[in-house]
């Protein structure tokens, strides 16, 4: 990484020990508690924080006031899927299994050479520079289990969900990648359903045989689940931490990509932030008020010319 | 009779022009970082925001310390004399061109409409928007201090201070303009010296 300066390689930061490779987002939590992955600590150095600490701007600066709730990501990783690499963004596993018309599988191409349909696979989506989303995240997540169930009436499942919000002082605003697609899933036991998935023809793999009942029913049988013997789709989301691609400092964030109206932080809820929020009642009342107070003054001051002049004209 | 009196001293004008100027300045950059208007970019509306603040903290400090040692702090003892016939002036009087019925003197500079006003500017009004900005600034130590408040409540008394703040201002111009010119009562607030009517009859005028 950063070939012309640091030239960085992965293990700079993912150091190993005891055959362990340090990985801080699913492992453990992003700084648990506000403690710093410092190397005396714990040998780690994988937030950014641990070389940076936490004040890491120009003294005085208010940039730094921000580090308690606002992870470092937010700000300085301003897009993923940047220097002309793209990233799958979208996988409809339902479209999986459409033939051409002498039943071979097709695969489909867009002009940039991203695999946008393939038999095996569904229809996929692409995008490169993209904004991250956001969300309160304090490190730890809760996945969806393959006991879990869809609740009833759900359109869309979470993979994973992220944990904290405001409120929890461990928790910062992080950004995300959000991985949305169309999974299989048994519509009677409510189950995401994990189909035996490569394998010969004949075997009931889904790459072999493309029959989603029998490779629902091989895989399924595998792990110990029941299987109803119906296969639907159901949209899932999955949040995915962007913590690479630090980009130059030039190029972060500037304040008034989050703090205004409509910015990047409009549907994260539950907090006031400066620029964005404002108390509906109170601003119209006040600027109302304020307009029939110049409205007042407007009418005295005229009155007021008026009655010179008048006055003036007499004597 | 008219008399010429030395009504605000050099620090007073200093003062008051220097907190006219970080008032005003304060507002724009409190508003735009409040998000109603778009001057300076936020990042520079903020640090402006965040220095006229102080500045207006120390010549609070000042100014405070001045009233005490000078004495002057008098002239906004709340007085409720007459307030009917200054209101009644403001409203009518002025537009027959009678004469104000207050009489401005050096131990009474202010007239009880007045007193009251920038009483309430000066200990309630001003005071507020400090201690709240300053927490608003300090948002970070409050986890510190023990104090699980959240931000939005100190943010919308600055903001609502805020607002009062403004109006103050645009009575207070306009206000000014009611002189013997329309000009009369700012320019004394630059030399200090007022041409006033002691409310003494004097028969050859």
């Amino acid at each position: 990484m950063d070939v012309k300066g640091l030239n960085y390689s992965c293990t700079a930061c993912h150091t190993t020990k005891g055959h362990k490779i340090s990985g801080r987002c699913y492992s453990q939590a992003a700084p648990n508690k506000h403690q710093l992955a410092l190397p005396k600590d714990d040998g780690e150095r994988l937030a950014c924080e641990s070389c940076h600490g936490q004040s890491p701007h120009k003294n005085g600066d208010i940039l730094n006031h921000h580090s308690d709730k606002v992870s470092c990501q937010t700000c300085h990783i301003p897009q993923y899927a940047r220097g002309g690499i793209f990233t799958k963004m979208w996988w409809d596993w339902s479209t999986a299994g459409t033939m051409d018309e002498n039943g071979k599988p097709i695969v489909k191409k867009d002009e940039h050479g991203n695999l946008i349909f393939h038999s095996k696979k569904g229809d996929m989506g692409w995008a490169q520079n993209v904004n991250p989303e956001y969300g309160w995240y304090n490190g730890s997540m809760i996945y969806f289990r393959s006991s879990d169930k869809v609740p009833p009436g759900a359109e869309k499942i979470g993979i994973n969900s992220l944990n904290g919000d405001y409120e929890d002082p461990a928790a910062r605003i992080f950004p995300f990648k959000i991985m949305r697609a169309k999974q299989p899933y048994d519509p009677e036991n409510r189950t995401l359903l994990i189909p035996y998935l490569a394998g010969k023809k004949g075997s009931g793999a889904y790459w072999g045989d493309y029959d989603w009942q029998k490779a629902g029913e091989i895989g399924m049988r595998e792990v110990g689940l029941p299987f109803s013997g119906k296969v639907d789709f159901i949209d899932s989301d999955m949040y995915w931490p962007i913590t690479h691609m630090v980009a130059p400092k030039e190029q972060a964030l500037s304040c008034e990509e989050c703090h205004s109206r409509n910015g990047r932080l409009a549907n994260l809820q539950g907090f006031y932030l400066p620029g964005r929020d404002r108390w509906g009642l109170l601003d119209r009342l006040a600027w109302i008020v304020l307009g029939l107070t110049l409205l007042g003054v407007l009418v005295h001051a005229g009155l007021r010319f008026i009655s010179a002049n008048r006055k003036g004209g007499q004597s | 009779m008219k008399i010429k009196l030395q009504l605000y001293t050099r620090f007073e004008r200093f003062w008051h022009w220097s907190q006219a100027f970080l008032i005003i300045f304060l507002l724009i950059t409190g508003f735009e970082v409040h998000g109603s208007c778009k001057i300076f970019g936020y990042a520079a509306a903020c640090r402006w925001h965040n220095l006229a603040g102080i500045t207006l903290l120390i010549l609070s400090a000042f100014a405070i310390f001045w009233h005490l040692t000078t004495g002057q702090w008098r002239h906004y003892k709340p007085s409720f004399e007459n307030l009917r016939g200054i209101i009644g002036h403001y409203l009518i009087g002025i537009m027959r061109g009678e004469p104000h019925p207050f009489h401005k003197s050096e131990e009474r500079k202010l007239n009880p409409l007045q007193s009251l006003s920038y009483l309430f500017l000066k200990v309630v009004l001003l005071p507020l928007q400090l201690v709240s900005g300053l927490l608003y600034y300090y948002y970070n130590d409050w986890i510190n201090w023990g104090w699980a408040a959240r931000l939005d409540g100190v943010a919308f008394l600055h903001t609502a201070m805020a607002f009062a703040m403004l109006l103050f201002l645009v009575v207070h111009v306009y206000l000014t303009t009611t002189g013997g010119t329309l000009l009369t009562y700012t320019k004394s607030m630059f030399t200090g010296w007022e041409e006033v009517d002691d409310g003494i009859m004097n028969e050859k005028s």
